[in-house]
C-alpha cells in the first residue's frame, strides 16, 4: 500500500525534475496544494495545542514552543564541531545507543543463525515450536526485575533485556522465511549439484531475505521501546533516565522534550532501515509486497 | 490428524527437554543456584501462585487494565477509521499526524502518565489505549480502502443506503483485518501494562508483584514464576483471539491465512 504511494511520489518527483527546465509554476502550485492538503491538520493541532496550553497555563502540558526550546537547549545547542550536540547529549545518547544497537545486533545475529539452523530441519522446528511460542509470549519487561538481581545495572541489564526481547521476531521470521523457499528453486539447485554453503548463500538466504528483513525492522522498533523501559527502571544514564529525572524534578518541558526526541528517533530508525531494506532487496519481486 | 498428533508430541518432548536442560545446568553447578533457581522450583512456584489469592488479585488487576484499554482502543480506532475513510480531505492530513504519533515509544509516555493521572490503573489503561490504537486504526484504514467496490456499488444500485452498505459490506469485509490489528495490539498491550506497573509502582498488578519480590530480598524463583504467568496469559489471550477469528471469519480467506 505504502509502496503504491511511494511509487507515485517517486513518479511525481521524477516528473518535477523533468519539468524543472520549463517554467513549471502550475506544477509547483499543485505540489504546494498537496503539501497543504496533508499538513494542515498537523499545523492546526500544533497551533491549537500552543494556544490552549498558553491559556490554561497548566504545568503538565507545556506549549510545543517550550518543548522545542527545551529539546534544543538540552541536547542540540552544542558547538558545531560536535554536530551541535551538547555534552549532555553525548552523555545521554552514548549509553542509550550503545545498548540499543549491541542488544539488537546480538538478537539479529543469533536470531538469523538459529533460525537458519532450526528452519533447515522439520524435526527441530517441531521440537522447539511450543517453547519458542511461549518465550515470545513472555513480555520482555517481566524479565527486568529478575535481571536486576543477577546483572549489573548499567549496560548488561539493558543489553540483555533488549536482546532477549527482540530476538523472537528475527528468529521466527527467519524460520518462516526458510520454509517458504520455492520447491522448484531447491530442486533446480539439487539438479545442478548446488549444495551446502553455496546453496545456503545463493538459494535459501536470498529467498528468505525479505522475511528476515521484515523481522529485523520490527525488532529494531521494539528494541527502542525496550531500551526506554530498561532505562526507566534501572539506569542512571541515558535518555530514559533523563525522562525519570525530569519527571521527578517536575521539569515537565524537559520530560516532554525527551518524549519528542524518542518519537523522532523511532521515526528515523524506521526510515533509515526502510531505505537500507529497499536497496538490499531491490532485485526481489516479493520484497515489495512483504515489506509492508 | 496423525501428523498433527506427532507434532504435538514432538513439541511436548522439546518442552520437557528444555526444562530438563535448565534444571541440569543449575543442579550441576554450571550456573550459580543462588542467582538462577532450578526450573523445577520455578514451575513449583508458578503452580503455587495459582492458589495464591494475592497473586490472583494482581493478575485480575493487570488483565482488567489490559483488556479495558484494548476494548476502548478498538471502539475508538474503528470509529475513527470509518470517519477518516468517509472523509478523504481529512484522511490524508490525519495520516501525517498518525505517522508522527505512532513511532513514539508508548513506554516513553509512562512518566507523563504518572504525573497526569492520580491512579496507576488510569495510567495503565490510557497507555494501553494509546499503544493499541495505532495498529487497529491502521489495519482498519487499509481494510476499508480494500473493500470490493463492486459489492458496494451492487448494494447501492439495489437502493441500499449508506448505513446499510457500511453494515453489510464494508464492516464485514474489513473485520478480519481489524481483528489482526487487535491481535497485534493485544501483545503490545500486555507489555505496556506490565511495564507501567513496574515503573509506576504502587504494588499493583503482575508488575507490582514482580517489583515487590525484587525488593523483598530478590526472590528470583518468584520473579521467574511471575514471568511464566505473564507468558501464559499472553499465549492464552492470543489463542482465544485466533480461535474466535477462525470461527467468526470462516468464510473469509484472510481468516485462514492469518491462522
Amino acid at each position: 500500500m505504502t509502496d503504491v504511494k511511494a511509487a507515485t511520489a517517486e513518479k511525481t518527483a521524477g516528473a518535477a525534475r523533468k519539468g524543472a527546465g520549463k517554467p513549471g509554476a502550475g506544477r509547483g502550485l499543485r505540489l504546494l496544494g498537496t503539501g497543504i492538503g496533508r499538513l494542515w491538520l498537523f499545523v492546526l493541532l500544533m497551533a491549537l495545542w500552543e494556544v490552549v496550553t498558553r491559556i490554561a497555563n497548566g504545568s503538565f502540558f507545556p506549549p510545543p514552543s517550550e518543548i522545542v526550546a527545551a529539546l534544543h537547549e538540552i541536547w542540540f545547542s552544542g558547538p558545531a564541531s560536535d554536530l551541535f550536540l551538547t555534552e549532555k547529549a553525548i552523555e545521554d545518547f552514548k549509553p542509550s545507543f550503545t545498548n540499543l544497537f549491541t542488544g539488537w545486533a546480538i538478537a539479529a545475529v543469533s536470531g538469523v543463525l538459529l533460525g537458519l539452523l532450526i528452519g533447515r530441519s522439520r524435526l527441530l522446528g517441531d521440537l522447539l515450536d511450543p517453547l519458542l511460542q511461549f518465550l515470545r509470549a513472555v513480555p520482555p519487561p517481566t524479565m527486568i526485575p529478575f535481571l536486576l538481581v543477577i546483572l549489573d545495572l548499567d549496560g548488561p541489564l539493558q543489553i540483555t533485556t533488549i536482546a532477549f526481547g527482540v530476538v523472537w521476531p528475527v528468529l521466527l521470521n527467519t524460520i518462516d522465511g526458510m520454509r517458504t523457499v520455492d520447491r522448484l528453486q531447491l530442486e533446480t539447485a539439487r539438479v545442478f549439484g548446488i549444495t551446502g554453503l553455496t546453496r545456503l548463500r545463493r538459494v535459501i538466504l536470498p529467498a528468505a531475505a525479505p522475511k528476515i528483513f521484515a523481522g529485523l525492522r520490527v525488532s529494531l522498533g521494539f528494541a527502542l521501546i525496550l531500551m526506554v523501559i530498561s532505562e526507566l527502571i534501572g539506569q542512571t544514564s541515558g535518555i530514559g533516565a533523563h525522562l525519570v529525572l525530569a519527571q521527578q524534578s517536575f521539569e515537565l518541558a524537559e520530560m516532554w522534550a525527551g518524549i519528542v526526541l524518542l518519537g523522532v528517533l523511532g521515526c528515523l530508525f524506521n526510515m533509515v532501515f526502510l531505505l537500507v531494506e529497499r536497496r538490499a532487496l531491490r532485485w526481489h519481486v516479493g520484497a515489495k509486497r512483504l515489506a509492508d | 490428524m496423525k501428523a498433527r498428533l506427532a507434532r504435538v508430541a514432538r513439541g511436548a518432548v522439546g518442552v520437557a527437554g528444555a526444562i530438563a536442560l535448565a534444571e541440569l545446568v543449575v543442579r550441576t553447578g554450571l550456573v550459580d543456584a543462588e542467582d538462577v533457581p532450578p526450573a523445577s522450583t520455578v514451575l513449583l512456584r508458578a503452580a503455587e501462585l495459582f492458589a495464591d489469592t494475592e497473586f490472583l488479585t494482581a493478575v485480575a488487576d493487570t488483565v482488567r487494565a489490559w483488556l479495558g484499554g484494548l476494548l476502548l482502543a478498538t471502539v475508538v480506532a474503528v470509529a475513527l477509521g470509518l470517519l477518516l475513510n468517509a472523509t478523504p480531505w481529512l484522511n490524508s492530513a490525519a495520516r501525517v499526524v498518525v505517522e508522527l504519533l505512532r513511532p513514539i515509544p508508548s513506554l516513553a509516555l509512562i512518566p507523563l502518565a504518572t504525573v497526569t493521572f492520580s491512579s496507576v490503573t488510569q495510567s495503565k489503561m490510557s497507555l494501553v489505549f494509546y499503544a493499541s490504537t495505532w495498529p487497529i486504526l491502521i489495519n482498519t484504514l487499509y481494510a476499508l480502502r480494500d473493500v470490493d467496490p463492486v459489492a458496494k456499488e451492487t448494494l447501492r444500485s439495489f437502493g441500499f443506503g449508506k448505513l446499510a452498505v457500511l453494515l453489510r459490506v464494508s464492516l464485514p469485509s474489513a473485520a478480519p483485518f481489524v481483528a489482526t490489528g487487535v491481535r497485534i495490539a493485544l501483545s503490545v498491550g500486555l507489555v505496556v501494562v506490565i511495564s507501567t506497573e513496574l515503573v509506576a509502582g504502587g504494588g499493583e498488578g503482575i508488575g507490582g508483584f514482580l517489583m515487590d519480590s525484587q525488593t523483598g530480598g530478590g526472590q528470583t524463583d518468584l520473579m521467574l514464576a511471575g514471568a511464566v504467568w505473564a507468558g501464559l496469559l499472553g499465549l492464552l489471550a492470543n489463542a482465544v483471539l485466533v480461535g474466535t477469528e477462525r470461527r467468526a471469519f470462516r468464510w473469509h480467506a484472510a481468516g485462514t491465512e492469518a491462522a
